[in-house]
C-alpha cells in the first residue's frame, strides 16, 4: 500500500528568497513525522505547502505531491477547501493568536464542523463538547461558552487542536505546538498527540526543539537553508547524528551532559556557497569547494563529509587559565582543563585579556552576596510570593525553575529592587538591599543588573546600539570621553563586530539583541545578574550561543546568576545550585546536580518527569 | 456560571451610571461654555430682539431688559439659567417668538435623518470598498485608495456643488433643493457621507490587513473556509475595533458637515438653524443648538462604546 503523503522534490520560492529546496518524504497512517530546523530553515513553508497556504507571493513546485491518491499540485482553491480542514488539519503555534480571540472556542470549532460535515443545527453543540472531552479540556460545557482570553495556555491550545479535528482530517500538521507552553502543559499536549497518532491519525510535527521531537517522532527530517540535511528513524538520528547541522543541533542542547561544555561549536565562517551548493557550507567546519559548488549527495544524508561517533564538546577556561566549571569553583584536577583554550585565542596562564577592567578578582568566590530572607509579596490580595528564601554565592549560579505564575519573575524584581517585598527582607553584599530607601539604593544600582527574555522591548528604538551602551556606560560613571572605547570593549566581549554599534536594536536578530542586553548589563561592572528567561525566544542554535556566552562571562568575570527558567535543560546546564518554585513557594533547594537527579519533593517529582529529554532512559 | 452573575451586572450597572454622571458634566460643561462665551460677544440682546431698524427709547430698551433679567449681574443671570435648563426650558428665540426647545425640534428632523442617511451609506460603502480592496495589490485597489483620499481632502461645499452640476443641472436625477421625499436626500447625504467613506475605509482596511497577517486568519484557511469567508465572518470584527477611537472625530463631521450641506442644497435643519442663528445673534437658539451637539457627542460615543463592548469580548472582562 502507498503512504498516504508522498512528497517529492518539493521546491517553494518567494521572491529573491529560495525557501524550500527539493524536499522529499513520506508519511503514513499512524506515524509521526518531525521536521526540526531552526527559524527560516523553511519548515513551516513545507508544512504550509502541504495545505497551499505557504503564501500568495510563494511559487509552490512539486515532481509529486500525493495525497491519499489525490494530486495536490493541480489543485484550485476551491479543491484546497476540500482539503484543508477535512483531510489535513493544521495547528500553529500559540493559540492566543491562533484562535479568533473575538470569538467564542465553541463558534471556532462549530465552524470547523460546519466546513465539512454536515452536522445538523441541534447536534453542533454536543458534537463541539464531545471535541473539547476528546482532547483533555475540563469542563467542556462552560469552556465552549469562553473566549481564548478566557483560557491558559494549554487550555487554547487544546482547543485549538479540538479545532483542527473536526473535520477528522487523515493528516494533523502541528507547527510548533508547544514552543509557548509550560512543561507540564506541554507534556500533556504531546501525551494528546500521541494518543491521536495511535488511533491512526498521521502526524507531521514541525518544532526547533530535538527533545520535543524525541518523544513523539518515529522519523525526523532535519531541515537546513531548506534542505532536508538528515533524515531516519529518531533513535538514530538523535543518537548518532552524522550531518555537522544535526551534531551542532543535538551539541546545542543545554542537558546535564553539557555542564560546563561550549553548546555551540566553535563558530566558522568560511566562504558562503553557491546556489547549488549546500546551505551549511558556510558555517561547517568541514566544507570544501566540492560542498559549496556541488548539489549535496541525495537524501536521506545530504553531506559529502558526514561524521561518526560521539558528539565533541568544548569546555570553559576562566582567568588564569584555571577551568571554572558551572558554581565559580575551580577544578583541582589539572587534567580538567582541556585544550580547546585555544578557541578563545587565549594561552592558558595568562589572563583573559577581556577581564582586564573589570577588576576581576577570584577572592571572595564563595562568600554569601545575596541573601533573600522569608520574603513574601501580595497583588491584589493574592499572595503571589510566599516566604520565599534564596542565597546566592560570589561567583555562584543559582537557578530557579517552575512554571508560569510560579512567582519567579516577581522573585527576580524583588532582587533588583524593582518590588518591595511586603515582609521579610534582602541584603546584598552583607548590606541591607530591599529594606533601603530608593534614594540611598539607587547609586547601588549599577551592583544588580539585568537581562530580559525580550530585550527588544527594553531598548529604545530611536538609539543605535552604540548610544544604547553609552547611556548604561555614563549611568556608571564611566567618563564621556572614555565611553566609546569602552562601548567597543563591550562589543568585543559579547562577540559582536564593532560595526553593530551603528545600528538600531530593530535590524538586529534576536540572539544580537540578547549580546546587546548582556553588554549593556554588564557595563556598570556589577556583581549580580538577574538573567528573566534570557534565552527563551531563542533558537536552539542561538540559545546555545548565549548560554556559552553567559557561562564564559561568568568564569572570566566572576559574576554571579540569579537563572530564571521554565527550561531544566537550561537550568541544568548553567547553574550550580536549583530552586524549585510552585505557587509562590520555594519547594526545594540543592545542588542542581543531585537535585535534578533525585528530586525529593513530588512536585520536583511531576515537573522534571515532563520534561522530555533528548535521550531516554528506556532507549 | 451562577456566581458571577451578580457582581457582572453590579459592575455593568456602576458603569451604566458613571457613564450618565459623565454626560451629565459634559452637557453642564457645554452649556457653561456657551453662555459665557455668548455673553462675550459684544452686542446687547435688546437691540437684537428688536431688530436692526427700530428706534425705541431707553425706556423701552430697559423694560425688555428687565423682562429678560438682562438688568441683573452676569453671574446671577448664569444660575438662573442653569435653574431654567434643569427644568428644561432652553428659553425663548429673540427672533421667532418661539420656544427653542420647539424651534430645534423642528429643525431636527431633517438633520437626524440626513445624518443617519450619510451614516448608513458610509458605512456599507465603506465596508464593501475595504473587504474588496484589503491585503490585494492591483488596479482596483490603487483606484479606490486614490479616490478615497480625494473624497477625504475635498471640501464638502465644493463637493456638494459639484453632485449638484453633475446630477441635479446636467442630468437632471435629482432635485436642486428641498425636502420631499427620499430622492431629494440622495446627493446631501452622499455629500455628508463621502468623507466619511473616505477614512473609514481607510481605517477598516488597515484593521483588515493587521487581521488577516493573523495566525488565526491562516488557521481559519487551514479549516476550509474561503478568502471571502475569512475577512467576513473574522477580519471584519476585528476591523471594527479601532473604530472606537473614531467617534469624536464622526460626531463633529456630522454636525459641521450638516451645517455646510444644508446651506448648499437650500435643507432645513440644524446646520441652518445654527447658520441663520448666529447671523442674527438668536443667543437662546444657539446655546440650544450647542447643548443639542454636546448632546449629540455625548449619545455617538456611548452607542460607539456599547458597540465596542457587543464586538470585543476582551473589553467586557
Amino acid at each position: 500500500m502507498s503512504p498516504l503523503l508522498t512528497v517529492e522534490g518539493l521546491t517553494v520560492a518567494f521572491p529573491g528568497v529560495q525557501a524550500v529546496r527539493g524536499a522529499s518524504f513520506t508519511l503514513d497512517r499512524g506515524e509521526c513525522l518531525a521536521i526540526v530546523g531552526e527559524s527560516g530553515s523553511g519548515k513551516s513553508v513545507t508544512a504550509r505547502s502541504l495545505v497551499g497556504l505557504a503564501g500568495d507571493r510563494a511559487s509552490v513546485k512539486a515532481t509529486t505531491l500525493d495525497f491519499d491518491g489525490t494530486d495536490l499540485t493541480g489543485l484550485d482553491e476551491r479543491g484546497w477547501r476540500r482539503i484543508r480542514g477535512g483531510r489535513i488539519g493544521l495547528v500553529l503555534q500559540d493559540a492566543l493568536v491562533s484562535l479568533d480571540p473575538l470569538r467564542t472556542v465553541g463558534a471556532e470549532i462549530t465552524e470547523a464542523l460546519r466546513v465539512h460535515r454536515d452536522v445538523p443545527r441541534a447536534a453542533v453543540h454536543d458534537e463541539v463538547v464531545e471535541l473539547l472531552t476528546r482532547v483533555g479540556v475540563p469542563e467542556p460545557e462552560v469552556r465552549a461558552g469562553q473566549y481564548p482570553h478566557q483560557l491558559s495556555g494549554g487550555l487554547r491550545q487544546r482547543a485549538l487542536i479540538a479545532s483542527a479535528l473536526a473535520g477528522r482530517p487523515e493528516l494533523l500538521i502541528a507547527d510548533e505546538p508547544t514552543t509557548a507552553l509550560d512543561v507540564t502543559v506541554q507534556a500533556r499536549i504531546l501525551e494528546l498527540l500521541d494518543r491521536l497518532k495511535a488511533e491512526g491519525t498521521a502526524l507531521l510535527l514541525i518544532s526547533h526543539d530535538l527533545a520535543v521531537v524525541s518523544r513523539l517522532a518515529d522519523r525526523v527530517a532535519v531541515m537546513y537553508g531548506g534542505l532536508l540535511v538528515e533524515e531516519g528513524p529518531t533513535r538514530e538520528v538523535l543518537d548518532g547524528p552524522r550531518h555537522p547541522y544535526t551534531r551542532a543541533l543535538a551539541a546545542a542542547v543545554p542537558s546535564a551532559a553539557a555542564r560546563g561544555t561550549r553548546l555551540a561549536p566553535v563558530r566558522h565562517s568560511g566562504p558562503p556557497a553557491g546556489p547549488d551548493g549546500c546551505p551549511f557550507a558556510e558555517r561547517c567546519a568541514h566544507a570544501d569547494d566540492v560542498c559549496r559548488d556541488t548539489p549535496p549527495p541525495p537524501a536521506p544524508l545530504r553531506c559529502h563529509h558526514p561524521e561518526s561517533g560521539p558528539v565533541a564538546r568544548a569546555v570553559f577556561i576562566g582567568p588564569e587559565g584555571v577551568f571554572i566549571g558551572p558554581g565559580g569553583r575551580a577544578l583541582d584536577e589539572p587534567g580538567a582543563v582541556p585544550p580547546a583554550r585555544g578557541a578563545y585565542g587565549t594561552t592558558p596562564g595568562a589572563p583573559d585579556p577581556r577581564a582586564v577592567g573589570h577588576g576581576v578578582s577570584l577572592s571572595g568566590i564563595g562568600d554569601t552576596l545575596l541573601t533573600v530572607t522569608d520574603v513574601t509579596k501580595r497583588y491584589g490580595g493574592r499572595e503571589v510570593v510566599r516566604g520565599v528564601s534564596l542565597r546566592v554565592d560570589r561567583g555562584e549560579a543559582l537557578g530557579i525553575v517552575g512554571e508560569s505564575g510560579s512567582g519567579k519573575t516577581t522573585v527576580a524584581r524583588i532582587v533588583l529592587g524593582l518590588a518591595k517585598p511586603d515582609s521579610g527582607s534582602v541584603t546584598f553584599a552583607g548590606e541591607p538591599w530591599s529594606a533601603l530607601p530608593e534614594r540611598r539604593r539607587r547609586p547601588l544600582r549599577r551592583r544588580i543588573q539585568t537581562i530580559v527574555q525580550d530585550p527588544l522591548g527594553s531598548f529604545d528604538p530611536r538609539h543605535d546600539t552604540g548610544t544604547l551602551l553609552g547611556e548604561a556606560l555614563a549611568f556608571a560613571g564611566v567618563p564621556r570621553r572614555e565611553r566609546r572605547a569602552r562601548a567597543l570593549e563591550l562589543l568585543e566581549r559579547v562577540e559582536l563586530p564593532a560595526s553593530v554599534a551603528g545600528r538600531r536594536p530593530a535590524e538586529l536578530s534576536g540572539g544580537q539583541r540578547q549580546r546587546i542586553a548582556i553588554a549593556r548589563a554588564l557595563a556598570p561592572e556589577p556583581e549580580l545578574l538577574v538573567c528573566d528567561e534570557p534565552v527563551s525566544a531563542l533558537d536552539a542554535s542561538v540559545q546555545a550561543q548565549i548560554l556559552d556566552l553567559l557561562t564564559e562571562l561568568r568564569s572570566a568575570l566572576a559574576l554571579s546568576l540569579l537563572f530564571i527558567s521554565h527550561d531544566l535543560g537550561v537550568i541544568h546546564h548553567i547553574s550550580d545550585r536549583v530552586a524549585v518554585m510552585k505557587d509562590g513557594e520555594v519547594v526545594e533547594t540543592g545542588e542542581a546536580t543531585s537535585l535534578l537527579a533525585a528530586p525529593s519533593h513530588p512536585y520536583s517529582r511531576e515537573l522534571f518527569a515532563a520534561i522530555p529529554a533528548l535521550t531516554r532512559a528506556d532507549a | 456560571m451562577k456566581i458571577n452573575t451578580r457582581p457582572a451586572r453590579h459592575r455593568a450597572l456602576r458603569a451604566v451610571a458613571a457613564r450618565a454622571a459623565g454626560a451629565v458634566a459634559v452637557l453642564w460643561g457645554a452649556a457653561t461654555l456657551a453662555f459665557f462665551a455668548l455673553a462675550l460677544i459684544p452686542g446687547d440682546p435688546v437691540t437684537i430682539m428688536l431688530g436692526p431698524f427700530t428706534t425705541a427709547p431707553q425706556s423701552i430698551r430697559d423694560q425688555i431688559a428687565a423682562d429678560n433679567g438682562l438688568d441683573k449681574p452676569l453671574f446671577e443671570r448664569y444660575l438662573a439659567y442653569l435653574g431654567r435648563l434643569a427644568q428644561g426650558d432652553m428659553g425663548e428665540s429673540y427672533q421667532l417668538q418661539k420656544s427653542v426647545a420647539a424651534v430645534i425640534g423642528e429643525a431636527l428632523g431633517p438633520t437626524v435623518e440626513l445624518a443617519l442617511a450619510a451614516v448608513v451609506i458610509a458605512i456599507v460603502l465603506a465596508i464593501v470598498s475595504a473587504v474588496l480592496t484589503a491585503g490585494r495589490e492591483g488596479r482596483l485597489r490603487g483606484f479606490v485608495t486614490s479616490w478615497e483620499l480625494v473624497a477625504v481632502s475635498l471640501p464638502p461645499h465644493w463637493l456638494g456643488i459639484l453632485l449638484l452640476t453633475a446630477f441635479s443641472f446636467q442630468l437632471p436625477i435629482f432635485p436642486v433643493v428641498g425636502v420631499g421625499g427620499p430622492s431629494a436626500l440622495v446627493l446631501p447625504a452622499l455629500t455628508l457621507a463621502l468623507p466619511i467613506i473616505g477614512v473609514l475605509a481607510q481605517v477598516l482596511r488597515e484593521g483588515l490587513e493587521a487581521a488577516l497577517a493573523q495566525p488565526f486568519a491562516v488557521t481559519a484557511r487551514a479549516r476550509g473556509l474561503s478568502r471571502r469567508q475569512v475577512r467576513v465572518r473574522h477580519a471584519l470584527r476585528h476591523a471594527a475595533v479601532p473604530l472606537a477611537t473614531l467617534s469624536g472625530w464622526l460626531a463633529g463631521t456630522l454636525l459641521g458637515g450638516a451645517v455646510i450641506v444644508e446651506a448648499v442644497f437650500g435643507r432645513p435643519g440644524l446646520g441652518a438653524l445654527a447658520l441663520q442663528s448666529a447671523t442674527n445673534k438668536d443667543m437662546p437658539v444657539l446655546i440650544g443648538i450647542v447643548l443639542v451637539s454636546a448632546l449629540t457627542f455625548v449619545v455617538i460615543s456611548a452607542l460607539i462604546d456599547a458597540f465596542q463592548l457587543l464586538v470585543d469580548p476582551r473589553v467586557r472582562t
